[in-house]
């Protein structure tokens, strides 16, 4: 989409809000539905594939206000249902529609901690969007209330009004909780005990806070200074922040409880441990798991050439392997970082692929190949030891499985060769044994996932956890979610 | 809980390009065992976190010894760096500790700036009550390192060096050959140094059936298992270096895809060497 259609976008947004504005936002429910859905302006996908910067630029207040008014508002809110963190969608979707922005906000706020965050990653289209009354009574989903950007609006909207005000924290109570890792559930555990007024360290092993959204979503889909920000915020209510800390390896769990006097831990370290395919030639060199490929770019800002000193492969047909958020989110780093050719082979069909829908839209305008119902064989590469090319195989969609999928079935003799010159693996993540290495007591289950209760207690006296640690790869939200049940239980437990 | 600025204390060049640094890092100096490393990088923005070994920690001091060569771009810059330097990143202390224990006669076998990481291990085993013979090999006398240190605890040390300005001239693996077919046939090898030196280390201990144990320094990013860059393949199995690790039974490794994996980035830092040379040379040239 060019310059001039997001101009066009904007003064249909204009006129549009004139009408509403005339009727004082009194509307009957035939009159909403009329309303077209807002289209999100977006960078120019010839332009932005050549640079990192955000891809999609948000709602104007104008176009919040018109597409808040397309909401129905509904007496049984199917879409709070749909919310892991069932934020009050329809109420500050009311409140966007008459602009009063700061009331929209405030009530995200009070379920949400990470709404810039969550507007821009959470995938609407299979939690709030796709429960929408208006989209099922239009019969498409694409159709139903932009709940994700609207939320991205509010938060943005308070970010630009200069510093938003520091959450309340209750007098000093005296007690220490220690939170391992600064994803979104370590961040959100942090937020909560330190509003009840506990002193809270959090412990991270990069150089930086942020998690997941720090060294995997990249630039253009998720702005670093977004995460600063919600960092920023915690340290001014003074949560103590210590970087290049390994806990398990600098520290063991235990010394934190039993000698630096912490009365609770959470343990929200992620699901870090990149899976291969186990097929050959998968230690070549121009071989990457997503995370070392993406925390290359992003963290370490190889980007940057001649600036940044971490190096990053200079690729230039480059197959990612797998359809998730991040098979795109390399895809499409790949693309910024030079590469001429960007193919990603997925098994299933595009039905089944476990990206977000403007993630995979997005991937395709900026000229990523999709290769579906295809998977690697196996790597092929030279002399040396480099790649050169990737042996596929296709597939065909069979019966269901246990998941409700079609299960695919390999084409026997349908093998072809791409040549590539790097492949990147984005097939999801195990969780990370370290913690299991260096802690007694901890349960586990057979897929390295920590065990524990709905409030996110563990096997272990005072340990909680929360996040992919527990869930296996999820989401921002979900993490976030757990975190904020796992922070009610501790700070129920300090108070007694 | 409070960190100290990972501050340079104390620093001396050992050999031409061969560092010895001692850093402020009292809370990785109480944890660190034996066979651990840390990661390090010398700008918070921009820098490139790399491996480095603990040669020694001093826990009354509250640090660690760091001993490297400045041969890529990282290591050549924290060269650079004057006492009183603080490094931006310093995680530690990563990896599994070597296991230690009383076996009986065990051979340390050190290459190059390998003898660094070696010596805590050697020190651990002469500790645990083995009989501890040390080979050293450098290419040439000044780059024998931590000699001194060696010959304080060590019941054997043998020296060799490519061009026999000191010691034997000799690989490491002769003397090894020679005590794994004598009487005095250790029951445990251990091997740091370059890959290819490792490899033949290997290979020759091989037939005599001497267990032998080897500590592998590949690509890392993050040294906590999320990369999966420092992957190497052992008996077979992909492991990580860097959890996993760093130290796996020798005869299981695949030498030759850790060498070309290592290979990686040589076109790019290459490169960078260049444009850094380039841009020192126009600085001195104003």
């Amino acid at each position: 989409m060019s310059e001039v259609d997001n101009t066009a976008l904007q003064t249909q947004a204009e006129s549009l809000l004139q009408n509403l504005k005339a009727k004082n936002f009194q509307l009957r429910g035939p009159e909403r539905m009329a309303i077209p859905s807002q289209v999100m302006p977006v960078q120019d996908p010839q332009e932005r594939r050549h640079n990192t910067s955000e891809v999609a630029l948000g709602y104007s207040p104008e176009q919040a206000m018109v597409e808040a008014n397309r909401c129905l508002q509904c007496k049984n809110q199917p879409c709070v249902e749909g919310c892991p963190v069932r934020l009050p969608i329809r109420d500050f979707i009311s409140r966007i529609a008459v602009g009063d922005f700061a009331q929209a906000i405030a009530l995200i706020k009070e379920s949400s901690l990470l709404p810039a965050v969550c507007g821009r990653v959470c995938p609407q289209e299979t939690q709030c969007q796709v429960q929408c009354t208006l989209g099922k009574a239009l019969k498409d989903i694409d159709k139903s209330v932009a709940i994700g950007r609207l939320e991205r609006f509010a938060a943005d909207w308070e970010r630009t009004q200069g510093a938003g005000k520091l959450p309340a924290c209750q007098p000093d109570t005296g007690k220490k909780v220690a939170v391992i890792g600064s994803g979104p559930a370590g961040l959100a555990v942090a937020a909560d005990c330190r509003r009840a007024g506990h002193s809270v360290t959090v412990f991270e092993a990069f150089h930086k806070f942020g998690g997941v959204m720090l060294y995997g979503i990249p630039e253009f889909r998720l702005p670093k200074a977004i995460v600063e920000a919600e960092v920023e915020t915690l340290r001014q209510m003074g949560v103590e922040l210590i970087p290049n800390f390994l806990v398990g390896r600098t520290r063991p769990l235990q010394s934190l409880l039993e000698q630096d006097g912490y009365d609770a831990a959470f343990i929200g370290i992620g699901a870090g441990l990149p899976n291969f395919m186990g097929i050959e030639g998968e230690n070549l060199v121009g071989v990457f798991s997503a995370n070392e490929y993406l925390t290359r770019a992003n963290l370490l800002k190889a980007y940057r050439r001649g600036v940044a000193a971490t190096p990053i492969v200079e690729a230039k047909r480059v197959a990612v392997l797998g359809g998730g958020n991040v098979a795109m989110d390399a895809a499409r780093t790949a693309l910024r970082l030079g590469a001429a050719e960007v193919h990603l082979i997925y098994r299933r069909s595009e039905k089944e692929m476990p990206a977000r829908v403007e993630e995979v839209s997005h991937a395709k305008e900026e000229g990523v190949q999709f290769h579906l119902l295809r998977n690697a064989k196996r790597i092929l590469g030279n002399e040396q030891g480099f790649v050169t090319a990737l042996e596929c195989l296709c597939y065909e969609l069979g019966e269901p499985d246990a998941s409700g999928r079609r299960s695919p079935v390999a084409v026997p003799g349908s093998e072809y060769i791409l040549p590539v010159d790097a492949v990147i693996v984005a097939i999801g993540n195990s969780s990370n044994p370290l913690i299991q290495q260096t802690t007694k007591g901890l349960e586990f289950n057979r897929r390295g996932n920590l065990i524990c209760g709905e409030d996110g207690r563990t096997s272990l006296a005072k340990v909680f956890a929360g996040g992919d640690i527990v869930l296996g790869a999820a989401t921002v939200i979900l993490a976030m979610g757990q975190g904020r049940r796992a922070a009610a239980a501790i700070n129920a437990m300090l108070s007694e | 809980m409070t960190i100290k600025p990972y501050t340079i204390l104390y620093k001396e060049q050992l050999s031409a390009s061969v560092f010895l640094m001692r850093i402020q890092a009292p809370h990785i100096a109480a944890e660190r065992q034996p066979g651990q490393f840390i990661l390090l990088s010398i700008n918070h923005e921009y820098g490139e976190r790399i491996p480095l070994t603990i040669a020694d920690a001093d826990t009354a001091e509250g640090s660690i010894t760091i001993i490297f060569q400045a041969v890529g771009f990282t290591t050549k810059q924290l060269a650079q760096l004057p006492v009183g330097a603080e490094l931006a990143v310093l995680v530690g202390p990563l990896g599994r500790p070597t296991h230690i224990e009383k076996i009986g006669h065990v051979v340390c076998v050190g290459g190059g700036v390998g003898v660094a990481p070696l010596h805590p291990i050697a020190k651990a085993f002469k500790q645990a009550g083995n009989r501890l013979t040390c080979i050293l090999g450098a290419r040439s006398r000044e780059l024998i390192i931590l000699e001194k240190q060696f010959t304080a605890f060590a019941d054997e040390l043998i020296i060799c060096t490519d061009d026999g300005s000191a010691g034997r001239k000799a690989l490491v693996t002769e003397p090894l050959q020679e005590l794994c077919q004598s009487a005095r046939k250790p029951d445990l090898a251990v091997a740091i140094g370059p890959p290819v030196m490792m490899k033949f280390c290997v290979e020759t201990v091989r037939p005599h059936d001497v267990p032998i144990v080897v500590s592998l320094n590949t690509i890392m990013v993050d040294g906590t298992g999320m990369c999966g860059g420092c992957r190497v393949t052992v008996g077979g199995e992909t492991k990580f270096v860097c959890v996993d690790g760093p130290e796996f039974d020798g005869l299981k490794v695949d030498f030759d895809g850790m060498i070309r994996r290592l290979q990686a980035y040589r076109p790019q830092e290459r490169r960078m060497d260049e444009e850094h040379e380039c841009k020192l040379s126009k600085l001195e040239q104003r």
